[in-house]
Formats: C-alpha cells, structure tokens, sequence
C-alpha cells in the first residue's frame, strides 16, 4: 500500500483512470443533474426560510393578523415551512431515484468492473 | 423555596424506578448487540449494517436533544412564538444535509468528517484541524446536556444541594462510558432508537390529551394559553413573534444571527455527520435523512402543541418559578395531565435523552481522535493492529467521559440553550464551509481548509467571549465584569460567512491544486465507486 501524503488508503482500484471518467459526458451529465436540482433548491430553500425569519424578526404585526380563531399568519407560515420541508425532501428522493440513481450506477459498475 | 421537595406532586422514587428500568433494558441490549463488535469498522460504524429506518430513527434520538424537548417546549409556554422559530431552524437545517451532504459525506469517507477532507489534502494537517474542531463542538454540545441533567434532578428526582447534583451528574457520565465502551456503535445506536421510540411515543400521547382537553381545536388551546397569561395585550403576546427577540435593533439581529447558525449548524455537526457511516451505502444515508425529516419535524410540530399546552394549563408563572424554570414545562404539563406516573415516564425520558445524546457525542469526539489524530496523524497511517485504534477509542472515551463529568458539574449553572447554540454556530462555522467547498470545488486546497477552519473556529469563540453572553449583562456567564464588545450573543451572522471567506481567500493564496484526486473525489462522491462497504458478520 502506498503511504502518500494524501487520500485514503485502499479501495482504490489502480487501474482506473479517475481523470478519464470525470471528463467523460455520461459523468458530466450526471453531475449537471444533480447540481441543476441541489443548488437551486438550495437557494430557495434558504431564501424561503430567510424570508420567513425576517418577517418574524421586523414585520411581527403582520405575522400576527388572526386568520381562523387564534390561528394566525405566524402558524401558518411557520407550518408551512413544516410543509415545504417535507415537500422538498420527497421532490429530491423522486428526482434522484429517477434522474441521478441508474446513471450513477452505471459509472460506478464500469469503474467498479475496471478496477478488477 | 425548598429545592428538595422537587414538584409538588412528583414521586422521586417513582421517577428513579422508571429510569432504572430504562437503563437496565437498554444495558443488556447494548451488551447484546456488543458480542459482535471487533474491528475499527464495528466500533465506530456498527459494521455499516444498519438499515436507513434504523439510522433515520437513531439520528432523530441523536437530534432531539435535552434543549429540544425540554428546551422548545418551554419557551413556546414562556415566550410563545419566539420558541417555535427554534423548531423550525432546527428542521430546514436538515434539507442542507440531505442535498448536500449526506449521501456524498458517507462515499468519499470512512469514520470521521476528517477522512472527507483528507481525501484530496494533506493529510495530517487537515486530520488534525477536522479532531480540534470536533472535539470543540461535541465538548460544548457535551456540557448543554450534562448541564440540562443537573438541572433535571432538582425538579425530578428531588435531588437536591451541591453533593446530590454532582453524584447524578457522575452516575449519568459512568452510565454513558459504559454504553460507548461495551457497545460501540452499535450499541449506541439501539439506546438512541430506543430512547427516540419512548420521546416520540410520550410526546404524542401527551399532544393528544392536551388537544383532547380542548375539543381538539387548536385554536381553543391558543385561547386557553392567552387567557392563562392574564388576557389582553399581555396574553395576545404569545401568539405572534417578538415577544423575546423583538425588544430591540439589537435583539432582532441577533435573533437573525441565530437562526443562520441553527439552519447551518446541523450539517456540520460531528456526531450527525458519523452518523451517515452506519448504513451500507449513500442511498441508505438518503433513506435515513428522509426519516430523521419526518420523526424530527413531527415531533416539533408535537412540542408546539406542547408548549402551549403548558402555557395553558400549567401557566408560565409556574414554570417560571419551578425548578429548573422554563426547562420543567414539559414535564410539569405530564404532572398535570397523567399524574406522578406520566410524570415519572416522562422524567426517565428526558433522562434517557441526555444519556443517548451525550453516548452519541462521546463515540464521536473519541473516533475523532483515535482515528483522525492517533491512527493517522500520530501514527502516521501505520498503527501496529487493528485493534489498536479501537482501543485508543475506548481510552479516549473514557477521558471524554471524565471531561463530561467534572465539566458537568464545573458548568451546571450555565444556560443550556446558550451551550447549544454555541455548538451550533462554532459546527457552521469552522466544519460546514470547509465541507462545502471541498465536496464541489476543484479549486479548493489544504491552505482553504485550515483557513476556513481555524480562522472560522477562532472568530466564533472570540465574539463569543467578548459577547453579552459572557460578560456585562444581569445574565451573563461571568457576572460582576463587562469586557463585551460584540453586540451580539450568537457570533453565526459574522464568523459563518468570514469562514467562508477566508476559505476561498486561503486556497486562491495557495499554489496547491488537487484536481487529480478531485477527479477520484468527485467520481466517487457522485457514484459511490469503491464506497467503503458494510461487514457482514
């Protein structure tokens, strides 16, 4: 085993060539997908939840309008992060076990295959 | 007031009977589960075998700790709103883990978040800086918890003065060595599912019977909490935002500085992070952040319910002037809805809460230091056997366990949401931007990392130390001094974006590129290649 300064030891298969794969288009399209959907939804996420915290922090007022009873636009915003969150995970399972997942697994078994 | 009569009401015995019986079940189980632990792989990652539901259910026991059940659920009763805002910090925060952590942390590493950084740097000073910055966080997450157990056995078991705090404190230190050194992994993963499936279980039984008592309307609730409050204006303060942070400029920053570390803090924290290498692979690590989502964001919804049921039926007043004050309004809303043996299950649960939560810790800080500074940086990657590194582990936990325990009763007046959102903001400062960039930026290098690391540890705990919250106000750690220049008490909305900062400035002032071992990095990440795999006993 070969004590370099960096990386991990093992696993490595010596045979492949880690440069070649990642250039390749069927990585490049799997990497696009995943960064077309991670960081947008990021974004969005972070904003949404930045939006909220600045609306508690400055607009208290307004988060506290009654809508039903004692149910105001505070709860409903605050439950709807709740909503969002939930909503935004299960987007992610479905994209990735569709879009990332079988192109990802296919990468991995030529890599895997190679190395051997 | 007598400290030792505890709550009017409450059964020490009782209480102390409950939680032996926890602890008693879940020791055997942890001696069961330990009959297979032999390698590196077994102790800190349970042999990468449990499944995603397990992990999803044990991350949540690992997450939900003292501050969020016992914590949230009294400052909802106290403050109102304001501790909803916590809840939610604490859930959105998990979406930065599953985008962008989770499933390539558990590809490219082994044990720790140093074997993710060291992947494509060098080696030891990165391994290094990754165990500092571990133990730091896990060290202040530690004392929040022994700290909440201090406060706990006041009000639950009527232990009372200087000498009964400390032995309880102690015992829950030895009983939580014992859990890490015979279990491991694994065996600290059953206590955390165990003790999620009891905090999941009582707070919905709990939630109901609250709703029951108001038609299951949650409006009614909110009134019957407004009324509480004496009504009016004053009451009608617990339904919207501002009633704790909303006092000043001032006070609304830092309430906007503190939710940038919750929603940032959680995808750098250690003992979630190690998490993800229990199960045998990256869809698993996916499937576990999927259910540690769905328990962690039902169960805030369930404090909410909590919380104003305290304020209702208890009354902040009460709580305020209980022992351990806005800590005992979940456990007071059990004495008042199911009696002492409510009280006494849900007493053994909080219990049972700062056991897993800080038995999670412990096996973090000391895998950290066996394996990122011991095995590699000491040893140089070459330690004599296998067994060598685990049993470093095991003497460092140990050690950890001693920490917790004199740090316990060193701090056990301080307060326990100021610890843990101070591991929060030092987790999203000095661990979350070095991750970041070094899953998805090819540029990225070892200079980065140290830069953003030890420049983002160093700036948070200096404004920290030179905060309102150590110095210079009637609740200040340190009383009697004022050296607090640093408006803020949560350093997140500066240190996190100068780490962030200072890492990209630290690699751009390097000539180090790493692309080669990007390219294996990056390829690994993304598909799992040569992912380490589960060991089959």
């Amino acid at each position: 085993m070969s004590t370099t300064e960096q990386g991990l030891e093992g696993g490595t298969g010596p045979g492949t060539d880690w440069q070649q794969v990642q250039d390749s288009d069927e990585f490049g399209r799997l990497r696009t997908r995943l960064r077309v959907f991670v960081f947008p939804m990021t974004v969005l996420f972070l904003a949404w939840y930045l939006v909220y915290v600045l609306l508690a922090d400055y607009a208290p007022g307004f988060m506290s309008t009654k809508l039903i009873g004692n149910f105001n636009v505070g709860l409903l915003i605050g439950l709807l992060q709740f909503v969002s969150t939930f909503l935004i995970t299960w987007a992610y399972v479905r994209y990735a076990s569709r879009r990332l997942d079988p192109v990802a697994d296919k990468i991995r078994a030529e890599v895997e295959g190679d190395a051997q | 007031m007598n400290l030792a009569a505890g709550v009017q009401g409450s059964n020490p015995t009782l209480n102390i009977i409950i939680f032996a019986v926890f602890v008693a079940i879940t020791l055997v189980i942890v001696f069961w589960a330990s009959r297979n632990t032999r390698t590196a792989s077994d102790y800190y990652a349970a042999g990468r075998a449990f499944t995603g539901p397990q992990n999803g259910i044990a991350i949540s026991g690992d997450y939900l700790s003292a501050a969020s059940f016992l914590g949230i659920a009294g400052a909802i009763a106290v403050n109102g709103y304001d501790g909803f805002l916590y809840s939610i910090g604490f859930l959105v925060a998990w979406l930065v883990a599953l985008l962008l952590i989770a499933e390539l942390l558990r590809n490219t590493g082994k044990f720790t978040m140093g074997d993710v950084l060291a992947f494509r740097m060098k080696q030891r000073p990165v391994r290094a800086a990754a165990a500092i910055t571990t133990l730091i966080v896990s060290l202040f997450y530690l004392l929040a918890q022994m700290t909440g157990a201090g406060g706990l056995v006041n009000l639950l078991l009527g232990v009372s003065g200087d000498v009964g705090q400390d032995i309880v404190i102690a015992v829950v230190g030895v009983i939580m060595v014992l859990y890490v050194l015979i279990g491991g992994m694994k065996g600290t993963t059953w206590v955390q599912i165990i003790k999620a499936a009891l905090l999941i279980v009582g707070a919905l039984a709990m939630t109901l019977w609250v709703l029951g008592k108001y038609g299951f309307s949650f409006s009614g609730l909110l009134q019957g909490a407004v009324d509480r409050a004496g009504g009016g204006a004053k009451g009608e303060a617990l339904l919207g935002p501002g009633k704790q942070y909303g006092k000043s400029g001032t006070s609304k920053l830092d309430f906007l500085s503190l939710a940038v570390a919750l929603v940032l803090g959680t995808a750098g924290l250690p003992h979630v992070l190690m998490r993800f290498y229990t199960v045998p692979s990256a869809r698993d690590a996916r499937k576990s952040v999927v259910w540690a989502i769905g328990l962690i964001g039902i169960f805030y919804l369930f404090t909410l319910v909590l919380g104003y049921g305290a304020g209702a039926l208890v009354g902040a007043d009460t709580i305020s002037k209980a022992p351990g004050t806005t800590n005992s309004a979940a456990p007071l809303l059990a004495l008042e809805l199911g009696g002492p043996v409510l009280l006494g299950f849900i007493a053994a649960v909080a219990f049972a809460t700062i056991l897993a939560v800080v038995a999670g810790l412990t096996i973090t800080a000391s895998a950290s230091f066996a394996h990122d500074v011991y095995a590699n940086v000491i040893k140089k990657g070459r330690v004599d056997s296998k067994s060598a590194e685990v049993r470093v582990a095991r003497i460092t936990a140990l050690v950890i366990g001693a920490v917790a325990i004199v740090g316990g009763i060193l701090a056990k007046n301080q307060n326990v949401a100021f610890l843990v959102a101070l591991a929060f903001a030092v987790a999203a400062s000095a661990n979350l931007p070095t991750l970041l960039y070094s899953l998805f930026w090819k540029r990225f290098n070892t200079q980065g990392a140290l830069f953003s690391m030890y420049g983002g540890l160093v700036i948070c705990i200096v404004l920290i130390v030179f905060s309102p919250a150590v110095s210079g106000t009637s609740t200040s750690m340190v009383k009697g001094a004022d050296f607090a220049w640093f408006p803020l008490q949560n350093p997140g909305l500066v240190s996190i974006p100068a780490s962030f900062l200072l890492g990209w400035l630290g690699t751009i002032l390097s000539k180090e590129r790493t692309s080669d071992k990007y390219a294996e990095m990056e390829v690994r990440a993304l598909t799992g290649a040569h992912a380490e795999k589960a060991t089959t006993h």
